[in-house]
């Protein structure tokens, strides 16, 4: 690159970004800080709005069905983690040269193409206790079904279970990548030192897939917490609320039918902002201190 | 939203820009194709009689209308819409977006005589904001050859009620089926109990906030609950059931009755049931003597205060409101019709319904069309929860007076 002079060098980086940067901060950033103004008002989103302090926060501290969304956030971010070692060993089943294995592989990415809609339709007719797969399985070795998606005790479980299925699909397609630049001298070299199995792949394949995995842990991290089309369709929260998540629980506040409470709504949206905000920083930190090491 | 939605009709208004005098625009939120046929004959009708006035016919997704009017009530307000009549308008008359056709109400010949009874449900701050087109009656619909085939007859009082879901359990049918995934099918179920136990005045003082849930007089609703949900009247698995899921035990014969709203006969005759199989009462006295209030969701049509044509308008609303007009309309979608002085058709549940709503001692909209958005949420999560879990009902009820607390402050 031919360098300019010193104006130009600090006028064009600028002039670049300043479109994504406007959308950006239009679109992204105003709306966070107005989320947080909303907050702390009563606010139906069509008449006035009124100045409520931090009631609803303190309203969020006392809310059960706040609680519920949150503890399943948990069960959503422990859960939907097995998506990355799911993924690593299907990739590594996957990684080889026999007839078709394009067609194998292409296969194993087909739940990732589809819309998480589709596959939440699927699932909800797969535990149908009356016509359902599931249901016809206990029946077949004459248990009575359960009602998976009816059931407090297991519908979250249940819903994370379907949302797995796409997301085993994604972190597969990135340790594929991934495996591709694995360097065969390395491999070698550690097979003439006789590593081979496990050891192998814990001491030479797997620091090599190092990006693959960050890469894969930041978007299951951020798939779990933003689940909500799985939700919206298979159980919309329900039975009573007990498979709400914050995302969810947001919407129905501020957006449904029952809400346009957008002021209580917002406060949860604050909420699950901050929550976020501890992982983003977190990667964003994790980012910052890897280049620092390569440079 | 609205605009991807809008007909292209409404998109070639759009490009003229603003609205000729004499064009009126509607939005109408029913594409099924019997109600949608039903109104695109009313407003031929009502072309033809007015020569002067072009009428611009929108049709909306029903889901999709209730976001939709939020954003085209204040951005580019039609000359009518479609909407729910009782608590679901307030929002929409308090923030000053409907008009108020008090007037209408005042002069015209049928809106200030035929209208009686559904007038208080249109009724806010003392004035009128719509005109009801059509409303149908709740009850109970049951399988009539299950109940001849284990010699059960209708019942009339609570016990006999009782009496039919025992027997028809000891015979292997589950008495009442459900589907509560949307949860505003336990609202129907009690709404009825509710009504039955305490009347009209109890129904509207607790969905108006001025009874708390933990109220004896509310205890004594769920006690009755309990009575049908302890013994396995209703069928299981109803939280994973949308009321259309519901239908399939009632068609196949695995469940015999159930609480809906005319609605549901299409479904049922869908499902394959004749008229031969199919029967309507009414809910069952509980307590005794209690005058007798049923559910009857109204459809109504109503003017944006940001209306262009705010005259023509009115003229469309007083058409609606003729008699010969509702009488065609609503056997057209086999609904009842407002206007007392209407027909109505010959169907054999819109007579049932006719002489059940006729006769009661007033007319519920429906819980969460009564009560307030937020607390008809929390409360039908409430009974769905009650349904499945009985024994928490102490929390339930606390949870849902906190909630009360809080809307209705």
């Amino acid at each position: 690159m031919r360098s300019g002079h010193g104006n130009s060098l600090s006028l064009m980086p600028v002039l670049f970004i300043a479109p994504a940067l406007l959308f950006f901060v239009v679109y992204v950033i105003l709306p966070i800080f107005q989320s947080f103004y909303i907050s702390f008002h009563e606010w139906d989103g069509l008449g006035e709005m009124t100045w409520v302090g931090f009631d609803h926060y303190a309203y969020l501290l006392d809310d059960d069905k706040f609680y519920t969304s949150l503890k399943n956030n948990l069960l959503w971010l422990v859960l939907y983690m097995l998506a990355v070692p799911a993924g690593l060993f299907i990739a590594l089943y996957l990684n080889q040269t026999v007839r078709g294995i394009r067609l194998y592989k292409s296969m194993f990415f087909f739940p990732f193409v589809i819309s998480q809609i589709v596959v939440g339709l699927i699932f909800s007719w797969f535990y149908n206790p009356s016509f359902g797969v599931v249901g016809h399985l206990f029946e077949f070795f004459g248990a009575s079904p359960p009602s998976i998606l009816g059931d407090e005790r297991y519908v979250t479980y249940g819903i994370i279970f379907a949302g797995l299925w796409p997301q085993i699909a994604y972190c597969m397609i990135l340790y594929l990548t991934g495996l591709n630049n694995v360097a065969p001298e390395q491999i070698e070299a550690g097979r003439l030192d006789g590593a081979k199995g496990w050891r192998l792949l814990w001491h030479v394949v797997l620091p090599q897939l190092w990006p693959a995995t960050f890469l894969a842990i930041v978007v299951t991290v951020i798939g779990a917490l933003r689940s909500f089309d799985m939700i919206a369709i298979m159980t919309q929260g329900g039975p009573y609320g007990s498979s709400n998540v914050l995302s969810y629980y947001m919407y129905e506040t501020a957006l449904s039918e029952y809400g346009f409470e957008m002021g209580y709504g917002s406060a949860i949206a604050v909420v699950l902002f901050l929550i976020m905000l501890c992982f983003i920083v977190a990667f964003l930190w994790k980012m910052y201190q890897d280049e620092k090491d390569w440079r | 939203m609205k605009r991807a939605l809008a007909s292209f009709a409404t998109a070639a208004m759009m490009l003229a820009g603003s609205a000729n005098a004499g064009e009126l625009v509607i939005i109408f939120d029913d594409p099924n194709p019997g109600p949608k046929a039903a109104f695109e004959k009313v407003v031929a009708d009502f072309d033809a009689a007015n020569p002067d006035i072009t009428v611009n016919l929108s049709i909306n997704d029903r889901e999709a209308h209730k976001t939709a009017i939020r954003n085209f009530l204040s951005a580019d307000a039609p000359d009518v819409t479609a909407w729910y009549p009782g608590n679901r308008m307030g929002p929409f008359v308090d923030a000053g977006q409907f008009e108020d056709i008090s007037d209408l109400w005042a002069s015209d010949p049928n809106l200030s005589k035929s209208f009686e009874a559904i007038k208080p449900t249109m009724t806010r701050d003392g004035k009128q904001w719509g005109v009801p087109y059509s409303y149908y009656q709740w009850g109970m619909y049951y399988r009539k050859d299950i109940f001849d085939k284990h010699g059960i007859a209708e019942p009339k009082t609570w016990d006999e009620l009782l009496a039919a879901c025992a027997k028809l359990k000891e015979n292997g049918v589950t008495p009442i089926t459900i589907g509560t995934k949307y949860l505003w099918t336990a609202a129907g179920v009690f709404d009825y109990l509710n009504l039955r136990t305490n009347g009209y005045d109890v129904h509207n003082d607790l969905t108006a906030g001025k009874i708390a849930y933990t109220d004896d007089r509310i205890r004594a609703t769920f006690a009755k609950w309990e009575e049908l949900v302890r013994p396995g009247y209703f069928v299981e698995n109803h939280a994973s059931m949308s009321w259309q899921d519901a239908i399939a035990p009632f068609a196949n014969g695995e469940a015999a009755m159930y609480v809906m709203g005319n609605f549901a006969v299409g479904a049922m005759k869908d499902a394959g049931l004749t008229n031969d199989q199919i029967d309507f009462f009414q809910f069952p006295e509980i307590t005794p003597g209690m005058p007798r209030a049923e559910e009857a969701p109204a459809d109504a049509l109503f003017i944006p205060s940001g209306a262009k044509n705010k005259a023509d308008a009115r003229k469309f609303l007083a058409f609606v409101a003729r008699p010969d007009v509702q009488s065609e309309w609503n056997i057209a979608i086999g609904q009842l019709p407002p206007n007392s002085e209407a027909k109505v058709g010959d169907d054999k549940f819109i007579q049932e319904g006719m002489a059940t709503v006729s006769t009661a001692s007033g007319l519920a909209q429906f819980y969460d069309r009564d009560a307030p958005a937020e607390m008809a949420k929390a409360g039908m999560e409430g009974f769905q929860e009650f349904m499945v879990k009985p024994d928490r009902l102490d929390a339930i009820l606390k949870r849902l007076d906190k909630v009360q607390k809080k809307v209705y402050k």
